[in-house]
């Protein structure tokens, strides 16, 4: 019996069960790029137009840190690599390492692949499937936005690097996933690690491309962007991904070579025989089951927070030789770094936002683990469980967000001598607290009012993406702008402050909050 | 039955009266009736699936009632949970633990969050139990998960335990030493609901019993009580060839091999059966008193038919 046995089977079994998330994967990935060709085509009525448009972003320097390098951009397929490549990459990654952890840690800590490895099944067969599994998804991925972006006329070529790119992107993320798998014991844990590796990912590329682009050739999402999709075509980048994929699976084998089941790298720890004074109750409890995540969300985001500080200096730079760039901006009254920050706000606020749906999905997850029984049986009020969590929550955001503030503030104090920048650009970013907030009071509410799908409540972080990055571009009707709670915030620090926006929004969250919790309080738990 | 607690009701620790629940279109609880007195071990059986921990969770305030009426420690447990659960402590049927906090943790807390454990007590039941309170949650095993979760409840002071299937995981070993512990608070005048399907356990154990199926209570007494509803089995020699037994009503399965008789009698019956029987001078006699397996063959079983539960009859 070879260690594979079985593979195929266990192909067929997984391809069943993902069967559904992966349509639609796929379709939102097609749509991230399809939308961006359709609606630069209605954007610009000339081509002069165009031209103007093309310049002004090309030395926008927080679009570049948010997209990726700047080139061709007054031709659709230039402005369709440059939007869509980025996030796409970072999707294709989060599909990959979701299912990666699906059918190989999480099936492990829970027990159920020991059922199937005690069949005809080889040591090796489980991990060979996901593999496939998740290959093929990617190509699928790959295969399909080439497939909308050639019958929407854009060039063969072109639509080929950019499938190529987002097949390699979110394989090198599967291989990444299926090491972390084989290091840690619990399946959160190895989301942890490849999360921070895309997240890292997509930093670097930003990074990169903002400064002399060195750091991008770091970046699997970098390796993507440098085949020059729609802007002469360079193919020997997607080498690159090809070897780490190969280094990567090499090594994941070698490790569940040699491991027991269910073990990770490291042997488990006995733990402490008497609880300690922290864990006097409910919140003790639920900082003790948070604190993980908070510490990592909080780590990610004050590290993109000094990146982004950091590179102040250059966004300067960028716009230097651009005559043209320098008197537009200088007509709307702002000021370039202002502006840069007023958006890395933004996006660390989103990113936040991450932090805060995931929290606040907790106190389903507890339910769902069936851990929240024996907790409610004490004399523990359902309130008090709803509220340590909720206030994990409350104060965890705050937290991160004020952390990617604080970063932003002290690197962009130390590069442009400036001290007064650390507690003015920390301000900015707090701002966003509120709509923070909001979403996450939201996905209390899905948790009381709709637990079943309580896992939905990520929408809403799309949703408000989607709204920030390409609400203008897809010209979204303005009541669809307004309803993400991200475009009532006062843009800090290129806007005036506005208190009646972040006090309505704070009073919004606190009512949502409200109905999840006497919602949660009044419906049966499972 | 409901008439039967009225006189009582004070006293009773656990009083349910038509309960129902129902998830979606599955009626879980279809009019479950449970009355538990004070400073009893009450045995809680029936099948998988028959609704004991949809009632279990109801007792507990984690399920709203749908109809009936529920009361536990003269209280409501939907309203007054957490107050009514500084006085209960609970084992769950499945043990679920947190993967990263050690058992001594999670014994804690959950006697923190009850207001307090009893040291002593903790001490003992880790050694009798044989659980090592440093492992962490993710790697104990499903036996050492429960046990986590009996010296969670057993340390407390609790006047009243909820136990959901509490051995299933259990060595045998193990078994004895719970049902020691059950024994001991039981003579400390505290109360117990024992969800079981393990019947030698809770023949040993309870004081009295209640049978449900699919959601209904079917039977609830004393087991001397219930023995009533069940049949002796009766071998016997004799001097004579015995003739003329099956002229008594309540004798069943009656077998004569010359002088050797075998029959299952009616706990009504018996008495007029033993007194046919002598007529022919018994020689040997050994009869066996109805166990429990004999209670839940007759409710659930396919061996003896003359049920009158509606249901039943219409699934045959």
């Amino acid at each position: 019996m070879s260690p594979f046995t079985g593979t195929g089977t266990l192909f067929r079994f997984f391809w069943r069960r993902d069967r559904f998330g992966l349509i639609w994967w796929t379709v939102g990935v097609v749509m991230l790029y399809w939308s961006q060709a359709v609606s630069v085509d209605a954007l610009y009525a000339t081509q002069a137009e165009f031209d103007i448009a093309a310049t002004s972003m090309q030395n926008n320097a927080a679009l570049i840190a948010m997209a990726g390098p700047a080139r061709v951009l007054n031709t659709v397929g230039g402005q369709v690599a440059w939007q869509a490549s980025a996030f796409g990459a970072v999707v294709a990654g989060l599909m990959s390492m979701f299912l990666i952890g699906r059918h190989t840690r999480a099936e492990e800590e829970s027990g159920r692949e020991e059922l199937l490895r005690s069949g005809v099944v080889g040591r090796y067969a489980p991990l060979a499937a996901a593999v496939t599994v998740v290959s093929s998804a990617n190509i699928l991925l790959g295969l399909c936005v080439t497939a909308s972006l050639v019958g929407y006329g854009l060039p063969f070529a072109g639509s080929g690097a950019l499938g190529v790119g987002l097949t390699l992107a979110g394989m090198v993320f599967m291989s990444v996933a299926l090491l972390a798998a084989q290091l840690t014991e619990g399946v959160r844990a190895m989301y942890g690690i490849t999360g921070a590796v895309i997240g890292v990912s997509y930093l670097l590329r930003g990074i990169g491309d903002i400064g002399n682009g060195v750091a991008s050739w770091l970046s699997p999402i970098g390796w993507g962007q440098a085949m020059r999709a729609y802007a002469g075509e360079v193919w020997w980048p997607a080498l690159i991904p090809v070897v780490a994929i190969g280094v990567l699976v090499g090594l994941a084998l070698k490790v569940l070579g040699r491991r027991d089941i269910g073990a990770g790298l490291w042997p488990p720890r006995p733990g402490p025989a008497r609880a300690g004074a922290g864990m006097q109750g409910a919140f003790g409890l639920a900082w003790r089951l948070q604190r993980g995540a908070l510490i990592g969300w909080s780590l990610g985001v004050f590290l993109m927070g000094i990146a982004y500080g950091s590179i102040g200096d250059s966004v300067g730079d960028l716009i230097g030789d651009s005559k043209t760039a320098s008197q537009m901006i200088a007509r709307a009254g702002g000021d370039l770094v202002d502006s840069f920050y007023s958006t890395t706000g933004l996006m660390m606020a989103l990113i936040a936002t991450g932090f805060a749906i995931s929290s606040a999905l907790r106190l389903r997850g507890e339910e769902t683990a069936g851990r929240v029984e024996a907790l409610l049986a004490t004399s523990l009020p359902r309130w008090r469980w709803i509220a340590s969590h909720t206030l994990i929550t409350l104060l965890g955001t705050v937290v991160v967000v004020g952390l990617g503030g604080l970063g932003t503030g002290a690197a962009y104090a130390v590069v442009s001598g400036d001290g007064s920048q650390l507690l003015r650009l920390t301000g900015a970013t707090l701002v966003h607290v509120p709509a923070v907030l909001v979403v996450a009071a939201l996905t209390l509410v899905v948790v009381a009012l709709a637990p079943r799908i309580a896992i939905a409540a990520w929408l809403a972080l799309v949703f408000c993406l989607v709204v920030m990055m390409f609400g203008a571009i897809l010209q979204l009707p303005g009541w669809v702008i307004d309803a993400s709670p991200f475009s009532h915030t006062p843009l800090l620090p290129s806007e005036p402050m506005a208190w009646a926006p972040v006090l309505v929004l704070s009073l919004t969250a606190g009512a949502l909050a409200l109905v999840g919790f006497v919602g949660l309080r009044r419906r049966d738990i499972n | 039955m409901r008439g039967m607690g009225d006189t009582r009701a004070t006293d009773d620790a656990i009083s349910i009266d038509g309960l129902e629940k129902s998830f979606g279109t599955t009626k879980a609880l279809d009019g479950l009736d449970l009355r538990v007195a004070s400073g009893e071990v009450h045995g809680f059986m029936g099948p998988n699936g028959s609704g004991k921990s949809t009632a279990i969770r109801v007792l507990l305030g984690l399920l709203r009632a749908d109809a009936g009426t529920v009361e536990l420690l003269g209280g409501d447990p939907w309203r007054e949970a957490a107050a009514l659960h500084r006085r209960l402590a609970y084992v769950p049927g499945d043990v679920n633990l947190w993967p990263n906090l050690s058992g001594g943790e999670v014994i804690d807390l959950l006697g923190r969050l009850r207001g307090g454990l009893n040291e002593h007590r903790r001490t003992s039941l880790l050694e009798r139990f044989e659980l090592d309170p440093t492992k962490k949650g993710r790697t104990y095993s499903k036996g050492n998960r429960q046990k986590v979760a009996l010296v969670a409840a057993l340390s407390s002071d609790a006047e009243l335990l909820i136990l959901d299937e509490p051995t299933s995981g259990l060595d045998p070993l193990m078994e004895a030493v719970f049902q020691e512990c059950i024994g001991e608070v039981k003579n400390e005048g505290r109360t117990v609901l024992l969800s079981s399907h393990i019947l030698a356990e809770v023949e040993s154990l309870c004081d009295r019993v209640s049978i449900i199926r699919a959601g209904r209570t079917v039977e609830s007494g004393t087991l001397a009580d219930l023995r009533h509803l069940t049949r002796t089995s009766v071998l016997s020699e004799t001097t004579r060839n015995p003739v003329g037994l099956d002229e008594i009503g309540g004798i069943h399965d009656l077998v004569v091999e010359g002088s050797r008789i075998h029959f299952e009698v009616d706990t009504a019956s018996l008495g007029a059966a033993l007194a046919k029987l002598g007529e022919f001078g018994i020689e040997t006699l050994t009869s066996q008193p109805p166990t429990l397996e004999e209670l839940f063959l007759r409710h659930y079983g396919d061996k003896i038919d003359n049920t009158n539960d509606p249901e039943e009859a219409q699934t045959r």
